[in-house]
């Protein structure tokens, strides 16, 4: 992965300083509070219900077992002994003291990591694909362009100040893994005819209480003019977003106002003036970024041999299996598989790991996967390049740690927001409805009968749990101060991204795990040969899901 | 005298501010609003001071820049420091029509972004006559390093690494 230079040291050393200082006149009074707003929140420190809470970058989402044990180590000592993974690919604390945020920004330092820009107004983590360098379907790798786009990002002079936040993914393969149709702007790799190497871009996608998919304002962007023309998008939105109104400023509103076609003459027409210019990548930066993220030391591997002395274990060993079957993917490198280790157990809220837990990945790391890491955007961690033969031992030593619930991409692996348990914005909480759900669905072979099954649950309309992408969307909502859940169905994050649509009137929480039993019911009774629970919504329709859910008890 | 920061230094500031309701121009440096410099247009070239404009952040620069570009000082109003126009305002000044003569920053802008403000073509910063500019210049040095091509800098990182 990435490793920082000197230059990318002292940045992150001098906005280290920088925050110190600010945090310093702030407590002296000689800062206002809301002055002091941004400026904390660029460096990811919120204010929340209980505890004031910070959000550490993991840029696109990779981590090295080192930073690992430095967070564990950070947990600990500045915190309660766990951090969450957020939807983001990021890393947050629940109860650092505004005080000590300085400190925990230098230790972080220490290991190349920060917290710039995981909120506030300006340019977001850039995420992608978990499955980046190693996913079968993969065009080209693009954490060399994430990267790219990171230091672009970082501490840009311009853009620190936009009408609203902005989230730039990037996706590298066929499948889409990282949701970049629903980003401010989604940068897809391309080849053109003659082989070169380029960018699809679309903008103006997003949730929240707008949720749009975004569109398409240039069809081959030559690699080189990846920055300069990011500028021009920028520069456009900073200058003609609207300010008036937060709910009415992100980028996707502006598109929509001026229609896209419109968006991308003003873009066009910007970046005619800055094009070409001293921002065009270099083959030399290029070659110099991708080199970090070359492949490991492969073996060769009889993949035959391989695949068959694997089946033999998980022919003796039912757990082993399935975990096998829902918890590893095969790699595009002959006999080796990315593992995704699991941080939805039932009774843990979704995405939360504590200090020992974050050793053990750690040490699992460096012992399996080549001391790396990935942080996924459905809340789990992911290790890629685990030798096939090593993967029973590493399922042993997960187990042992809690983090091999064989539950990947089924009902109970849901995006869950921290919600009313923790954040100031929820109208409801969300995390007890997981528990709940993963609760009533613990029976494993029903669940791994329904297949592949999103479901996504936000406390509020904000939409941190991603409710419109999920098959289920489950969206929490205040009535006159009681708690209640919008159900949503039919929403897709892939390559046909589609948005959720509102079931009926709102469940109160004793209805919603009847309700989500009600709906598998349907699709259960409806389904053909192997048919997937959003397929079948899509052949149905609604209605059918409807009629049970709102049908009289009898 | 009131002081202004200036391309780093503390000096002397020779601008007076024109009030809203002035039906004259007094003597000496005037900083006059966008309109004060249209209803004063026929008076400006016998004045016998300098004659600087205060545009709003949020400003089309394409429509108005044109005929600021031979005046000594460009101010540009920050209605609220959260609002981040002013930024590619002043950059489009520099970078797009050469503009090399003063633009200060004025209005609701706070020291914290000073450094920002330096990068993006900003020289001269007004704050409150109450402040302290020489603690408040430390800020324009919160970095010695950056990766983006700006005003101040027209290589990006990545071409001296």
């Amino acid at each position: 992965m990435y490793k920082y230079d000197n230059y990318d040291h002292k940045i992150v050393n001098e906005r280290v300083e920088q925050f110190r200082d600010q945090t310093k006149r702030y407590l002296a009074g000689e800062i206002a509070d809301e002055e002091f707003l941004p400026l904390r929140l660029q460096n990811g420190l919120y204010v929340q219900r209980l505890a004031p809470m910070l959000r550490i970058a993991v840029p696109y989402g990779m981590l090295s077992s080192r930073q690992v044990r430095k967070l564990a180590h950070i947990s600990r000592v500045y915190d309660k002994g766990y951090v969450h993974f957020t939807t983001r690919q990021n890393i947050q604390l629940n109860w650092p003291a505004l005080e000590e945020v300085p400190d925990i920004l230098a230790e972080l330092a220490e290991v190349e990591m920060h917290a710039i820009q995981t909120s506030g107004n300006c340019i977001r983590n850039t995420t992608t694909d978990q499955f980046a360098g190693v996913a079968k379907d993969e065009i080209e790798d693009p954490r060399p362009w994430c990267e790219i786009i990171r230091q672009w990002s970082t501490l840009h002079p311009e853009f620190a100040f936009l009408p609203r936040k902005f989230k730039i993914a990037v996706c590298g393969s066929e499948e889409d893994r990282a949701a970049f149709l629903l980003h401010d702007i989604g940068l897809q790799l391309v080849k053109s005819d003659s082989g070169e190497l380029g960018f699809e871009v679309f903008v103006g996608g997003g949730l929240g209480r707008t949720p749009v998919i975004g569109s398409s304002i240039r069809k081959f962007l030559p690699t080189k003019h990846l920055l300069s023309y990011l500028d021009a998008i920028l520069r456009v939105y900073n200058r003609y977003g609207n300010r008036d109104n937060k709910y009415k400023a992100r980028i996707k509103i502006l598109v929509k106002a001026w229609t896209p076609e419109v968006f991308a003459q003003r873009v066009e027409a910007e970046w005619e003036h800055i094009k070409d210019g001293p921002s065009t990548l270099t083959e030399s930066e290029f070659s110099r970024v991708k080199s970090f993220f070359s492949s490991p030391e492969y073996q060769e591997v009889n993949e035959a041999e391989s695949s068959h002395a694997l089946s033999e274990i998980a022919t003796e060993n039912t757990a082993f299996s399935r975990w096998l079957d829902r918890n590893t993917q095969l790699q595009k490198q002959v006999g080796y598989r990315s593992v995704t280790l699991s941080l939805k157990p039932a009774g843990v809220a979704p995405g939360d790991v504590t200090d020992k837990q974050l050793e053990t990945i750690a040490d699992l790391a460096d012992q399996y996967a080549f001391g790396e890491l990935r942080a996924t955007h459905n809340q789990n961690v992911v290790l890629t390049d685990v030798i096939e033969s090593d993967l029973f031992s590493l399922w042993q030593k997960a187990r042992e740690s809690g983090l091999a619930t064989p539950n990947i991409g089924t009902i109970n692996d849901m995006i869950c927001c921290p919600g009313g348990d923790y954040c100031s914005l929820a109208n409801a909480k969300s995390i007890p409805v997981a528990e709940a759900i993963q609760r009533k669905f613990s029976d494993l072979d029903y669940v791994y009968d329904l297949g592949d099954l999103e479901l996504n649950i936000s406390g509020c309309m904000n939409a941190c749990g991603h409710h419109h992408i999920g098959h289920i969307g489950i969206l929490g909502v205040d009535k006159k101060g009681k708690e209640w859940y919008q159900i949503q169905l039919g929403g897709s994050a892939n390559k046909n991204a589609s948005l959720g649509k509102v079931l009926g009137p709102s469940l109160s929480r004793d209805q919603i795990t009847d309700g989500i039993e009600k709906l598998l019911d349907v699709y259960v009774e409806n389904r053909i040969a192997d048919e997937s629970f959003l397929n079948t919504y899509q052949r149905i329709g609604i209605e059918k899901f409807k009629e049970r859910v709102y049908a009289p008890s009898t | 005298m009131p002081q202004v920061l200036k391309d780093n230094r503390l000096i002397d500031d020779s601008w007076t501010l024109l009030t809203e309701d002035s039906e004259s121009l007094p003597s000496g440096d005037i900083l006059l609003s966008y309109s004060q410099w249209q209803t004063f247009s026929d008076q400006l070239d016998s004045h016998d001071g300098s004659v600087g404009v205060i545009i709003e952040g949020n400003a089309d620069i394409e429509d108005i820049i044109e005929p600021l570009l031979k005046l000594p000082l460009i101010a540009i109003n920050f209605p609220k420091f959260a609002d981040g126009r002013a930024f590619s305002s002043a950059r489009l000044i520099r970078e797009r029509y050469e503009y090399t003569g003063e633009i200060r920053a004025v209005g609701g802008f706070i020291r914290d972004q000073l450094y920002y403000l330096s990068r993006c073509g900003f020289n001269a910063f007004k704050f409150d006559d109450s402040v302290d500019l020489t603690e408040y210049a430390k800020s324009l040095q919160d970095f010695s390093e950056a990766y983006q091509v700006s005003v101040d800098q027209e290589s990006p990182l990545f071409r001296r690494r």
